[in-house]
């Protein structure tokens, strides 16, 4: 009896301790819980910070003479002339007129380092088309150049170094209280490819290789991973074979992505001598790395689907093909389609196997085809996010806040799918 | 013709072959009384011909696609006079690329030796004589098939077994090809390797404290040998893994506790799709993350603190890398939690036992192999992991364990040794292959291992 009561003695003191602990422990899981949604946000809130000035640009709007005698130009017809002909000089003379303290030779020269490199074949690209324009005055808006757009949208971020000179500072200043330099929506972002100048980049051709590489991957996997997943679970024997066809399906799926890289290059580039940088091989290579991925979710698809329905098939005669291709999969498919588009959101966001196949090489063109040199959004992000140049930072995380709006559209499409169309048995 | 265009031309004739044998099904059908006297139904017969018709030639337009170039690669370098053979394989690429140049009209052919152009008029006469024998070739091969097929529309043929049997044979390859991936990522990362083990012997790879692959370009250079020891690369590897599994495996572990057995039920069903985000964010966005965020406030922190960081800290690359590994931790070993048998948590609790002590002393211990097996998972993952530590860890092979140095890792320096132009006959790229084939190794055995300590612990409880 003593003995009993010393022992309830010692459980009820020692109760608060064990409270004490219990109440901690359920303290480090919400503390866990917190890091990583905290580091999930904290990602978030750094990619939109650094990316959301990429989708505006700095331009310059300049009522510009295009004075032939300036730009030693008589005939813009005149392919001879070309070479000679001064594009920038009406550009920095229509600028010294907004800035009329800039006088002298050198504070022109300082002037015409507003102006992104490619404000001159601006001008010749509009004559070219318009030689009729010669001699008169036109409204263009150029884009600036990096430093002054690095100062107009980062003056005081820290993270940012300013490349202009006091005196230029308030020059840019005074054109942006007079409306000359402004800031409008980044059009260029979505409508170009790769460029030297972060104002002439955009993902427009990343999104085109992006897509034509998806084309590729999708066409192969899909039809493959559902055909590779009937037989497995309707068709194959018991045997050694399927076995050793099962592990490998299962070792592939976790095989580190830059081996399929290697894979790519030894195989289609090196052996069977497709060319490099193409969406084809890179389609190809990321086909091979999702097909693991669809042929488990489709096999967990065919496997949901009832015994009732297969037996109620056999049973009015069909064959066991029929059973499968008119009963079985169509009923399945639901379950197919959300594993496989949740099998190319991961295609969609690779990188490694890509590189080794050469899509990082710098293309400045949309392609146009499924053999034309492309790279992809992924690998594009990658380039800018490695560029030195200031100004390709927030391209990247603007490029990286396209890719995962792509991401989440695409998990967001399988989520509806599976509450949709997914029956519950 | 273009392989391009041979492959839809190839589906139209399969349609034309399918429209064909069904309508002469029906024919055949008519003066019997009707397709029911047939074997089997009109559809079969007209997908029997469109496979016949397809299936051979896509196989002919395969492979001739596939070794088109090489034979004609070849035979354009066999046509060249014997004194100008190329002696190297990267001469030789380099002879190819100048002949298509030739041919292709990029490179002006009168500043280039005869034999050059005489080539580049052989290969441009190869290619047109190939593609248009191609074509004939495939167009013929489809054309008979349909043929055939056609003949063999009778009533007494049941062509639904032989459809039935061809598509079961197309099931099995499209399975089958992922023993072929398997097949191919061994054989050509292998022979390649071996290739590597030629020139430099397998032991001074493996047990080599030093790495440099810069080989020297021209044979009278000195001092540039090149050093493929492995050691390092494999340090900084498991110095970058081990950062990121000290993150996740604690922060992965214990959400996934608290998820299972205290969370409420709207919020497991809120924070646990959250929590898989983190998987699906792709790791080039990980790595800028790293690189361009996380790497500079390290540095800086550490500044404060008193402390030298490299700007290519493993410690960023590790720390992202262990955020991008949580779920993978979270999710299966949340799967091993919850396949622990109720009875034993209410007996745990029956006796009088906390959560947390049920938790620790009952259901972790039942669980642990389950949670190891997926701890060996998401090692595996952060050993074969490349963009983030391509973003934000070195260059430099040090061997060194301080976190705050920089490192470089396996995965690194198979990216970076073959991004861009490479001769394929060098140390310096094999080696890359030689990473591979290790990186495959370990990987596989850390999966084969982690799956069968997965395996073994369910059957406990099933």
């Amino acid at each position: 009896m003593t003995d009993q009561r010393s022992q309830a003695e010692i459980v009820r003191k020692s109760l608060k301790r064990r409270y004490r602990t219990e109440r901690r422990f359920r303290l480090y899981g919400i503390l866990a819980i917190f890091i990583a949604l905290a580091s999930l946000f904290i990602l978030f809130a750094d990619i939109i910070s650094k990316g959301h000035t990429g989708f505006v640009k700095t331009t310059i709007t300049l009522d510009v003479t295009l004075d032939s005698g300036m730009m030693y130009l008589d005939d813009p017809t005149d392919l001879d002339q070309w070479s000679s002909a001064d594009f920038k000089a009406p550009i920095i003379a229509a600028l010294q007129a907004q800035v009329p303290q800039a006088a002298s030779a050198a504070e022109k020269r300082e002037l015409g380092r507003f102006l992104g490199t490619f404000a001159d074949s601006e001008i010749r690209d509009l004559l070219t088309k318009n030689p009729e324009l010669l001699n008169t005055t036109q409204t263009i808006e150029f884009p600036t150049h990096d430093r002054v757009s690095v100062y107009v949208k980062h003056a005081d971020n820290p993270q940012y170094s300013i490349k202009l000179s006091e005196q230029q500072q308030l020059w840019v200043d005074e054109l942006l209280q007079k409306g000359i330099i402004d800031t409008s929506f980044n059009d260029v972002l979505f409508s170009r490819g790769d460029s030297r100048e972060p104002a002439n980049a955009g993902v427009l051709g990343a999104i085109v290789g992006s897509l034509l590489t998806m084309l590729v991957t999708l066409a192969i996997s899909f039809p493959v991973g559902i055909a590779a997943a009937v037989y497995l679970e309707e068709f194959a024997p018991q045997n050694k074979l399927t076995d050793f066809i099962e592990v490998n399906i299962n070792n592939l799926a976790a095989v580190p992505s830059i081996i399929f890289g290697l894979l790519g290059l030894a195989v289609f580039i090196n052996l069977f001598g497709m060319p490099r940088s193409v969406p084809v091989v890179g389609g190809l290579v990321l086909a091979l790395m999702t097909l693991p991925t669809i042929i488990i979710s489709s096999r967990a698809a065919i496997k949901s689907v009832p015994p009732s329905i297969r037996e109620a098939a056999e049973g009015v005669g069909a064959s066991k093909m029929q059973v499968v291709l008119h009963h079985v999969v169509p009923l399945a498919m639901p379950g197919m389609l959300t594993g496989s588009i949740i099998g190319m959101a991961q295609a969609l966001g690779e990188t490694a196997p890509l590189l080794l196949i050469g899509m990082v090489a710098f293309i400045v063109d949309v392609p146009d085809g499924l053999f034309s040199s492309a790279t992809v959004l992924p690998v594009q992000i990658y380039l800018w996010a490695s560029s030195s140049e200031q100004g390709f930072v927030e391209l990247a995380s603007a490029a990286i806040m396209v890719l995962l709006t792509f991401m989440i559209i695409m998990n967001a499409l399988a989520i509806w799918l599976r509450k949709r169309l997914e029956r519950r048995w | 013709m273009q392989t391009a265009n041979l492959l839809p031309l190839v589906l139209v004739l399969a349609v034309v072959a399918y429209g064909l044998a069904y309508m002469r099904s029906r024919a055949v059908a008519a003066p019997l009384g009707g397709i029911r006297n047939l074997k089997a139904l009109p559809f079969y017969y007209a997908a029997r011909a469109a496979l016949w018709c397809a299936i051979p030639a896509l196989i002919v337009l395969a492979v001739w696609a596939g070794f088109e170039d090489k034979v004609i690669q070849g035979i354009v370098i066999a046509s060249l006079p014997p004194d100008t053979w190329p002696e190297s394989a990267g001469q030789a690429s380099l002879i190819l690329s100048q002949i298509s140049n030739v041919a292709a009209g990029s490179l002006n052919p009168e500043f280039l030796p005869e034999h050059i152009t005489g080539a580049a008029s052989l290969l441009e006469a190869m290619q047109d004589k190939s593609g248009n024998f191609k074509a004939i070739l495939v167009v013929l091969i489809a054309v008979l098939g349909a043929t055939f097929a056609w003949t063999r529309v009778a009533p007494h043929i049941n062509a639904r077994k032989n459809v039935e049997t061809t598509l079961r044979r197309i099931f099995f390859v499209c399975a089958a090809l992922a023993v072929l991936t398997t097949a191919g990522i061994v054989f050509s990362v292998f022979l390649e390797t071996l290739r590597f083990f030629d020139r430099v012997p397998i032991t001074e790879f493996l047990f080599g404290t030093s790495w440099s692959p810069q080989t020297a370009l021209r044979i009278d250079q000195i001092g540039s040998e090149g050093a493929f020891g492995v050691i390092p690369l494999f340090t900084g590897t498991l110095l970058i893994s081990a950062i990121a599994l000290l993150v996740a495996v604690p922060v992965g572990l214990l959400s996934a506790i608290y998820l299972s057995e205290y969370a409420s039920k709207r919020m497991r069903s809120t924070v646990k799709p959250v929590l898989e985000m983190l998987a699906g964010i792709p790791t080039v966005v990980y790595g800028f993350f790293a690189a361009l965020t996380v790497a500079p406030f390290i540095r800086d922190l550490a500044a404060i603190v008193g402390l030298e960081a490299s700007s290519q800290s493993a410690l960023a690359a590790g720390l992202v890398m262990g955020i991008m590994i949580v779920p993978f931790v979270s999710s299966l070993s949340d799967d091993v939690i919850s396949a622990v048998p109720q009875t034993m948590r209410d007996g745990s609790l029956a006796l009088g036992a906390t959560q947390s002590e049920t938790m620790k002393k009952v259901i972790f211990p039942a669980a642990l192999p389950g949670i190891i097996g997926g701890i060996l998972l998401a090692a595996s993952r952060a050993i074969g992991e490349t963009m983030i530590v391509v973003m934000a860890a070195g260059l430099a092979a040090n061997l060194t364990a301080n976190p705050l140095d920089s490192v470089t890792t396996v995965t690194v320096q198979i990216a970076t040794l073959l991004v861009g132009d490479q001769e394929f006959d060098s140390a310096k790229t094999l080696s890359a292959f030689a990473l591979g084939m290790l990186l495959f190794i370990v990987t596989l055995l850390l999966n084969v291992l982690a799956l069968k300590i997965v395996r073994k612990y369910r059957e406990q409880y099933d």
